[in-house]
């Protein structure tokens, strides 16, 4: 059984945000990520972030791993990584079952653990949404950005929230043709800075939209999409046949905190953060003591609250085990101040009302 | 409309314009933010504090068209690429637009390109007179086109033909 | 279908690798994954469905979804879109559950 003060699940930006905290404080700290490489999903964004300068706005999202790591090394006599390391199992007696490369398995006993380990891509329900060339936004991202390979030669992005919105910039970028961008609802979800981007290379967004179908033998070949009512019902005679060999599904990400459920902490189904989420406290700790979340598992937001929230959660998850450093009210109060700064416009509304649900 | 399509209307973008003296006195930024976000780089960047976002970041930038001096320092640090800039002092018939442009082939400086609207609709040729792209704008080039005055309020891109 | 240049990202693929797909030599670079360099070289369908076989490609590209199943080396359910390809690999697509050896 390996010992450790700290197990933070996930080196993406929360993780990698609440392992810097929590070894700042002086906690020893083992960060287990299932990749080869920390940074989680900053890897593949190639604009430049929102927020203000303590998240690193008007940074590329592909720098800012670099930067966190280079943070990091400050407390590398603290800091333990394991990369290729997937945490499998969190038992009740408070053990976490790892497996490092498919064949070393062993278990880790931590005095707190923060859970950092994001989310993942919804899909979406249509007469042949299986076929290959059907993939998600994220996936086509890391196949051009992080892989260099194009997708396809025509893609129809269905999804305008910003990551439907972003991907199909970048795609532009990689020299891939976007026919358009459809989504259900009557208004575009994403920032309107990056539609009006968009807008302006030509690609047409089609909102109250939807797909009717995929057409294809092995792979798409074609896209039927048709207008939808205000009751989001398909209005018939409004076809339109678009002949791409790529559709990208962008109709959002839900949490992936299933290890939080395993451990028992009180989960609570929250529309508004996309999914099953653990109830916690303002300091990001769930119903069980010592057990931390931050980042998407804990609802889904963009980047920038997500590395506050792992700065907040480290933060406190090292108090707890007795290193509250002497300026802990005032890193908490800065962390806080963040968040609500980036929460309290018009474009996070939903957010905050998730927030009010869960609480503990 | 613009919350359906990401086309701003004219009047928005009349709104965000500084007056036509202004834009003939010399280069001035434009800040097409239409919405509130989470997001303040802008002021940030700003070395003349011509752009104001304020406490709460998700405000929507303010700015003095008299202390900015359209260096352009704003637009390659816009996350949502929504700056550009103005300068009507070079001549009667045309202005100088300087945009970012985040794509490949990258258009040579004196060569014409089309000039787009904001539905990306070619409106009218434009000559590239500059293409800037230092290690400070971090892979947001630059480039500065002379448009015939009559498209100041519709010109917003450019597609450069292989 | 590479990426040729691109105005952010460079793309260091120096080193090619060779490997065998259904029987056949094709070429990636090392640093791929096994999807990525099969898509590369134009395979989308990397498996057939349990039941109703139909084709199956990757979904989500991060190893969650279990969509890029193939069988490597002659072991089976191998996450292709996470897994780095290597010199010399046999890969086939699999039918449903593969074999388990």
């Amino acid at each position: 059984m390996k010992q450790a003060e700290i197990v933070v699940i996930g080196g993406g930006p929360a993780g990698l945000c609440a392992a810097m905290s929590a070894a700042k404080s002086g906690a020893g700290v083992l960060i287990i990520d299932r990749n080869k490489s920390l940074g989680g999903q900053l890897v593949k964004q190639t604009h430049m972030f929102f927020g203000s300068e303590k998240q690193y706005a008007s940074t590329r999202g592909i720098d800012i791993p670099e930067i966190l790591l280079k943070e990091l090394a400050k407390y590398k006599d603290k800091v333990e990584i394991k990369t290729n390391s997937t945490a499998v199992g969190f038992y009740e007696d408070g053990v976490i079952t790892v497996l490092e490369k498919e064949d070393k398995y062993y278990k880790v006993e931590p005095k707190a653990v923060v859970v950092a380990t994001g989310a993942y891509e919804k899909f979406l329900s249509f007469p042949n949404n299986d076929l290959p060339g059907i993939y998600g936004a994220g996936a086509v991202q890391t196949l051009m950005n992080v892989h260099g390979v194009k997708p396809g030669n025509r893609v129809l992005m269905v999804g305008a929230g910003n990551i439907g919105l972003i991907v199909s910039y970048q795609l532009m970028q990689a020299g891939v043709k976007v026919a358009a961008i459809l989504d259900a609802a009557p208004k575009i979800g994403g920032y309107l800075v990056h539609a009006s981007k968009i807008r302006r290379m030509g690609v047409p967004i089609l909102t109250s939209h939807t797909v009717k179908e995929a057409i294809g033998k092995d792979f798409l070949e074609k896209a039927v999409v048709c207008k939808v009512d205000e009751k989001f019902n398909p209005i018939p005679g409004t076809e339109i046949t678009f002949d791409v060999d790529v559709m990208c599904i962008s109709v959002g990400l839900t949490p992936l905190n299933e290890l939080l459920a395993m451990r028992g902490c009180r989960m609570k189904y929250v529309p508004q953060l996309s999914g099953l989420v653990p109830v916690r406290d303002e300091n990001y700790e769930t119903t069980v003591e010592n057990i931390f979340v931050a980042g998407d598992a804990s609802g889904v937001e963009e980047a920038s609250a997500a590395m506050v929230e792992g700065y907040l959660a480290g933060l406190c998850a090292a108090a707890k085990i007795g290193y509250k450093p002497d300026d802990f009210y005032e890193r908490r109060k800065d962390y806080m101040n963040q968040l609500n700064n980036l929460r309290s416009g018009p474009a996070a509304r939903h957010i905050l009302a998730g927030l009010d649900q869960i609480r503990r | 409309m613009f919350e359906k399509t990401g086309i701003p209307s004219k009047e928005m973008v009349m709104e965000k314009f500084p007056s036509q003296d202004r834009i003939n006195k010399g280069p001035v930024a434009i800040v097409e933010c239409y919405r509130e976000i989470p997001c303040n780089p802008c002021e940030t960047a700003c070395r003349f504090n011509a752009i104001r976002v304020g406490e709460d970041i998700n405000n929507i930038p303010q700015i003095n068209f008299d202390k900015c001096t359209g260096c352009a320092i704003c637009l390659s640090k816009c996350p949502g690429l929504a700056i550009m800039i103005a300068d009507g002092s070079k001549s009667e018939d045309t202005v100088e637009i300087k945009i970012p442009y985040e794509f490949l082939p990258l258009p040579g400086e004196g060569q014409v390109v089309k000039g787009l609207d904001r539905e990306g609709k070619h409106i009218t040729d434009v000559k590239v007179l500059k293409v800037t792209n230092p290690k400070s704008f971090d892979r947001t080039p630059v480039i500065t086109i002379e448009v015939d005055r009559k498209f100041l309020y519709e010109i917003r891109n450019i597609r450069v033909e292989v | 279908m590479r990426i040729k240049e691109h105005p952010i990202l460079k793309f260091n693929k120096e080193k090619k690798i060779k490997f065998i797909f259904n029987g056949q030599e094709l070429e990636g670079y090392e640093g791929d994954t096994i999807a990525a360099a099969l898509h590369a070289q134009g395979v989308k369908v990397l498996g057939k469905s349990l039941f109703l076989h139909r084709p199956r490609g990757f979904y989500c590209a991060i190893g969650n979804c279990s969509s890029c199943l193939m069988t490597v080396n002659g072991v089976a359910n191998v996450k292709t879109c996470v897994t780095d390809l290597e010199e010399g690999m046999v890969v086939e697509t699999q039918e449903g559950k593969g074999v388990i050896v």
